[in-house]
């Protein structure tokens, strides 16, 4: 959606990004950096920081260190509503959709950011998200609250690309879904992709994820254990020992 | 009981249910909104009716020097903020909105004679007056505390209710006052005398109801604050800013409460501290609503307004001790009907 | 002695008072004792209890009422009306309770609020109680032949009521069943999982602070010799929430503080402002709602607090309690090795049509240790729901030491000997440590209110708190024993409700993500804690994300996927079964 940009040029830079929830560190000083129109993973077990640094990057939670967008530092009083209007759009964890409103209705809100725009601009948002997914079109008028775990990360992602991200961050889209909609979910993760939205893919589920990204981090209690680019990450076999405990190798 | 008294009673109930259930939506849309359980709202009854009643009698009213004040130390506050975080290009917005506003209704009471003005501009007048206070009042009483329990917001409310009561009185004075009617007159239907002043109020209420529902159900804006209610992350994750979202609700609030003070002036006397009572019972109907239901609180207004009607011919000393007695079988029932789960972290 | 000095010289100077004050001085202080007396009551139920109510002023006008039309229609003596204003109150207070405190928080306040105004009409509106114009000609307390006709008279019956209170008050927040009612603040399902319950802790409470505010009413008739509805309106009702919370609403002098400092300024804006402002207006309303405000804004806590921090300076290490001795509590029966504690059969569990568990089946033995894992949203943390009684399950069976509880009260398992901690810590930050790991012995103890208001309990309290002590030092946190729980590290603030939990005396522990937050060292030394109780025959229940945690502790592992059990077995057939490492790594082709 942002093909002209110049790829390979750093979009989103983390330096040094640290978050303590009172006097534990959930977050040690994470680095990571995210080049335009790419797909980066961070992948790791349970409680390793993951949403944090999501949360983190949104402005959701106080955090220390240094994070650039298109080398403009996003300082502290930059807030979250102030993140979503530069393009940095968050589908997180629990999709936080809006259970009593109608599909159509969710999808028009993600394009709130952009409402300065006018009504036509969106209106083609809309036609290019149903596109994507056709499901949410049959389910325009349905409530939210009403639609299965697939269709409801469907409707999240769909939200967030009416906001035209130019940083799309995807907190565990796989999470409680069976393994068929999970396929559907990555697949189309690879598809967003292909229309140049960088992403950053938070994933539990590392195999799925290193699959269709193309450079990844393995964070473990707060830190990079491991980066590099997929492929190499996921013949690693570190990796499956950070999931699965017993140091090997 | 014969039918003629039968349908003045229920005129005078829907009458009055009709104000409640302008109230009642408000106070739901605020509670959903921001949490807050907005007890000033019946002060915002008082100064719409009786700013438009100074208005009227070619007299500046109070109030309006109340929005310079409270626009004055909004600017300051978030002057400073922003200066401290180098955003010097929200200055000029936050002028024209905190003191700007405030300001140009100042001179426009200062520059019009008010009491010759055609009855429909003074009344735009009174709501330009008070409903700025909504939004102010937010950002001083209530936004330092977004994130405070229900029940620290409840005790500031209280609080805020008795400030601007204390206010009113000086404003005002103690005497009250009586707007004239939009018409005079009465209908004669059948048995039933209908006056023309109930006819406005009701009708006047439906069309606010009506503009509500399509603010809400249509418009971004609308959706933005029903998204907030629903889901204050998600919403913030959409770019919808909460603070936005309370001063909006909070302006909704008060133009609603200042429109029903308007409205009921003609059949009521009000005096600066009238508001509370009446505020109160539009909470009444909010709560059988269960703070949350629209449609319901707006029947349980109106349920509100025929109960209070009744209970004044039947027992006319004891109408306040029924009206606010009724909260008992309702809390009572809604005890029953809802099974309160604890909410998770 | 020297802790306390600062009380003495409050009763001795309270003591002296008519001696040197004028009468004007005696008068408001014994509005201010009158004042302190519903404040207080305000303490217990908002600021310990955490529920509002702005209906007070109408529980002191129920007291005030009754003795006032008692002894005036009827002539009885007033020592008997208060027993009846008591009797009147408290029936006003359980209907009005059984009703609004089962609602979520902001019920209760609303419901004082409406039931506030209409006592007011109503009093006002009866004929036998004078209409607006009220009763007059009541009869002045007498003590035998004593009358106690004048304010100075009254004053020490005034003040000695009210040191009662405090007295009262503080004894029994110093108590296993104060421990219950602060628990109140730590929600719900904590306070219940404890033992404790809830409805009629609430229940009680409410009760207290409306007889309280009785008391005051009672005394004000006795000293006005009249009464009309205008004291007892809403406004007052907020006043004496105003006092509350201005004074530190968690703290019993702060009620003493709050009324003096909100009475005495009251009388001063009164004077002062229509001087400066003219006549016509009631500003001290405006000044008290802003300085609300205010103070919510700034200080929530209220006055008390920042006296307590000028006088012990800041940083002021919490002194050490000194524990008397006392007997060990009584132990449940051992468990012998290999005995089935809790096994649950096909438990499912549905919201609407998402399945969160299904058919799990598991069992737990005394002396060991059983590990569930899996990976997040699995369905992990409502399976420990439904064992402890926090959620019923949809169908299945669970059974805990050969006894049906799926769909009993978190309550009696508790009471049963399972024992549980959070996965989000739940405690109370502003109780010391060692307070918070009595509450686990709650069921241990037996005092009720009475006794633990005059300090009947004091032996059984020593034994809870050894019980305590002990627990700490199991756990390695005696050296915190005394600091408020809120100032530990997070992960101490886990290891703190495993001894909790432990204080309970279970024959099983569940516990949900002991080592998150945890330092390697600190791991070490819970599985090492971990394996002791297990060699004690506890058996023990877990969930746990830290792999070399769990792989190096567990004796059996069984592991969840969408709701599902998808494996069971050894530590070492877990790491290497293909379908655990499909759950783990993930397994789209």
């Amino acid at each position: 959606m942002s093909g002209m940009e110049q790829k390979n040029k750093p979009l989103l830079e983390v330096r040094d990004l640290a978050v303590a929830y009172g006097k534990v560190e959930a977050l040690q000083g994470a680095n990571l950096t995210l080049r335009q129109g790419e797909l980066v993973t961070v992948i790791g077990p349970n409680g390793a920081g993951k949403t944090t640094l999501l949360s983190a990057l949104m402005g959701l939670l106080p955090a220390r260190g240094e994070v650039t967008l298109d080398g403009q530092p996003l300082s502290a009083d930059v807030d979250v509503e102030a993140r979503v209007g530069r393009g940095m759009i968050l589908v997180p964890e629990k999709r936080e959709l809006f259970a009593e409103m109608s599909v159509e209705d969710n999808l028009r809100l993600g394009a709130f950011s952009r409402r300065a725009e006018g009504r036509a601009a969106r209106d083609d948002t809309l036609a290019e998200v149903y596109d994507l997914f056709p499901r949410l079109k049959e389910r325009r008028g349905q409530e939210a609250g009403t639609l299965s775990g697939g269709e409801r990360q469907m409707l999240a992602m769909g939200r967030a690309l009416m906001a035209k991200p130019r940083v799309l961050m995807l907190d565990e889209p796989s999470l409680g879904l069976a393994p068929l909609i999970i396929r559907e979910i990555f697949r189309i993760v690879a598809e967003l992709k292909k229309t140049g939205v960088s992403i950053l893919l938070v994933e539990q589920n590392a195999r799925a994820a290193l699959k269709v990204a193309d450079y990844g981090y393995v964070l473990e209690t707060g830190h990079v254990a491991l980066e590099g680019p997929s492929a190499d990450l996921a013949a690693d076999e570190r990796v499956a020992a950070t999931y699965l405990g017993g140091k090997k190798g | 009981m014969d039918l003629q008294i039968l349908l003045l009673l229920g005129q005078d109930g829907l009458t009055n249910g009709a104000i409640y259930a302008l109230l009642a939506l408000a106070l739901v849309l605020v509670f959903a909104v921001t949490r807050v359980i907005f007890i000033p709202q019946g002060e915002f009854v008082a100064y719409g009716a009786l700013t438009l009643a100074a208005l009227q009698a070619g007299k500046v009213p109070a109030t309006i020097w109340l929005a310079v004040a409270l626009g004055a130390v909004v600017f300051v506050i978030d002057a400073a903020i922003a200066l401290r975080a180098r955003a010097w290009r929200r200055l000029p917005g936050l002028a024209a909105l905190t003191l700007g506003v405030p300001l140009a209704v100042a001179a426009l009471i200062h520059g019009l004679d008010a009491a010759t003005l055609a009855l429909p501009l003074q009344i735009l007048l009174a709501l330009a007056v008070v409903a700025p206070l909504g939004p102010l009042i937010y950002r001083l009483a209530f936004q330092p505390l977004a994130s405070a329990p229900v029940l620290v917001l409840l005790i500031v409310s209280v609080a805020t209710h008795m400030t601007l009561m204390g206010l009113g009185l000086v404003f005002f004075g103690a005497e009250g006052f009586r707007t004239p009617a939009f018409s005079d007159g009465s209908l004669e239907l059948g048995p039933a005398t209908l006056q023309y002043q109930s006819l406005w109020i009701v009708g006047v209420s439906l069309v606010l109801i009506v503009a509500l529902y399509l603010f809400f159900g249509r418009t971004l804006t609308g959706k933005a604050l029903r998204a907030t209610a629903m889901n204050r992350t998600g919403a913030r994750l959409m770019g919808i800013s909460t603070t936005l979202a309370g001063k909006l609700s909070f302006f909704v609030a008060a133009l609603m409460g200042a429109f029903s003070g308007v409205l009921v002036s003609p059949v009521t006397t009000l005096y600066y501290d009238s508001g509370f009572l009446i505020g109160l019972k539009g909470f009444v109907g909010a709560i059988i609503g269960g703070l949350i239901s629209y449609p319901v609180a707006a029947l349980g207004a109106v349920l509100v307004g025929l109960l209070e009607s009744f209970s004044s011919f039947y027992a006319s000393s004891f109408k306040e001790v029924i009206v606010f007695t009724l909260i008992i079988p309702v809390l009572l029932w809604r005890s029953l009907t809802t099974r309160h789960v604890e909410e998770e972290e | 002695m020297r802790r306390h000095l600062p009380v003495a010289l409050f009763v001795a100077l309270l003591a002296s008072g008519p001696l040197w004050l004028p009468e004007f001085g005696v008068t408001l202080l014994n509005y201010i004792g009158l004042y302190a007396m519903v404040a207080l009551g305000l303490v217990l139920l908002t600021g310990v209890g955490g529920m509002t109510s702005f209906g007070q002023a109408a529980f002191v006008g129920l007291g005030a009422y009754t003795t006032a039309y008692l002894t005036t229609a009827h002539e009885l003596s007033p020592w008997l009306t208060l027993v009846i204003g008591w009797i009147i109150t408290g029936g006003f207070a359980l209907l009005l309770g059984a009703i609004t405190l089962r609602l979520s928080g902001h019920f209760l306040p609303l419901g004082t609020l409406a039931w506030g105004i209409s006592l007011y009409f109503l009093f006002g509106n009866l004929d036998d109680l004078g209409g607006h114009t009220g009763l007059t000609g009541i009869p002045p307390l007498s003590l035998g032949s004593l009358e106690l006709k004048s304010g100075e008279s009254l004053y020490f019956l005034i003040w000695l009521i009210v040191l009662a209170f405090v007295l009262v008050t503080r004894n029994l927040l110093d108590s296993r069943t104060g421990r219950a009612i602060r628990a109140l603040k730590g929600g719900v399902v904590m306070a219940e999982s404890m033992g404790v319950n809830t409805t009629r802790v609430k229940m009680v409470v409410f009760l207290i602070a409306a007889l309280m505010a009785a008391t005051s009413g009672w005394l004000y008739a006795h000293l006005q010799r009249f009464v009309n509805p205008t004291p007892f309106a809403l406004n007052m009702g907020i006043e004496y929430l105003f006092m509350a919370v201005v004074g530190g609403v968690a703290h019993v002098w702060g009620a003493i503080v709050g009324a003096g400092l909100i009475t005495v300024l009251k009388q001063w804006l009164q004077d002062l402002l229509p001087q400066l402002l003219g006549s016509d207006g009631n500003f001290e309303i405006i000044v008290f709602g802003l300085l609300m405000i205010f103070m919510l804004q700034r200080a929530r806590d209220g006055i008390w607090p920042l006296v307590l921090k000028l006088f012990h300076g800041l940083g002021a290490a919490p002194r050490a309690r000194v524990l008397p001795e006392a007997e060990p509590l009584e132990r449940r029966p051992a468990r012998k090795a290999g005995e089935v504690l809790l096994d649950a059969r096909q438990v499912t569990r549905r919201f609407g049509g998402l399945v969160a568990n299904k058919d799990m089946s598991l069992s737990v033995a005394a002396g060991e240790i059983l590990a569930l894992i899996g990976p997040n949203g699995a369905g992990k943390s409502t399976f420990f729901n439904q064992i402890s009684g926090v959620d019923t399950p949809t169908s299945g069976e669970i059974s805990f030491l050969g006894e049906r509880v799926d769909g009993a009260e978190s309550r009696r398992i508790a009471r049963a000997g399972m024992s549980r901690t959070f996965q989000h810590v739940r405690l109370l930050p502003t109780m010391t440590v060692r307070e918070n790991v009595a509450l686990g012995a709650h069921l241990r103890g037996h005092g009720g209110y009475l006794a633990a208001a005059l300090r009947l309990e004091r032996n059984e309290e020593a034994r809870l708190l050894r019980e305590a002590q002990r627990a700490l030092e199991r756990v390695g946190l005696a050296d915190y024993a005394d600091q408020p729980a809120g100032s530990l590290a997070l992960g101490q603030q886990r290891i703190l409700e495993i001894a909790r939990a432990l204080c309970a005396d279970p024959c099983l522990l569940l516990l949900d993500e002991p080592a998150a937050g945890l330092r390697y060292l600190e791991k070490q030394a819970l599985a090492e804690l971990l394996k002791s109780l297990k060699g004690e025959g506890l058996g023990i229940l877990l969930v746990e994300h830290d792999m070399d945690f769990v792989m190096g502790l567990a004796d059996r592992v069984v592991v969840m996927e969408f709701g599902e059990k998808i494996a069971e077995g050894l530590p070492a057939e877990i790491q290497t079964n293909p379908a655990v490492i499909e759950a783990y790594l993930g397994g789209v082709e």
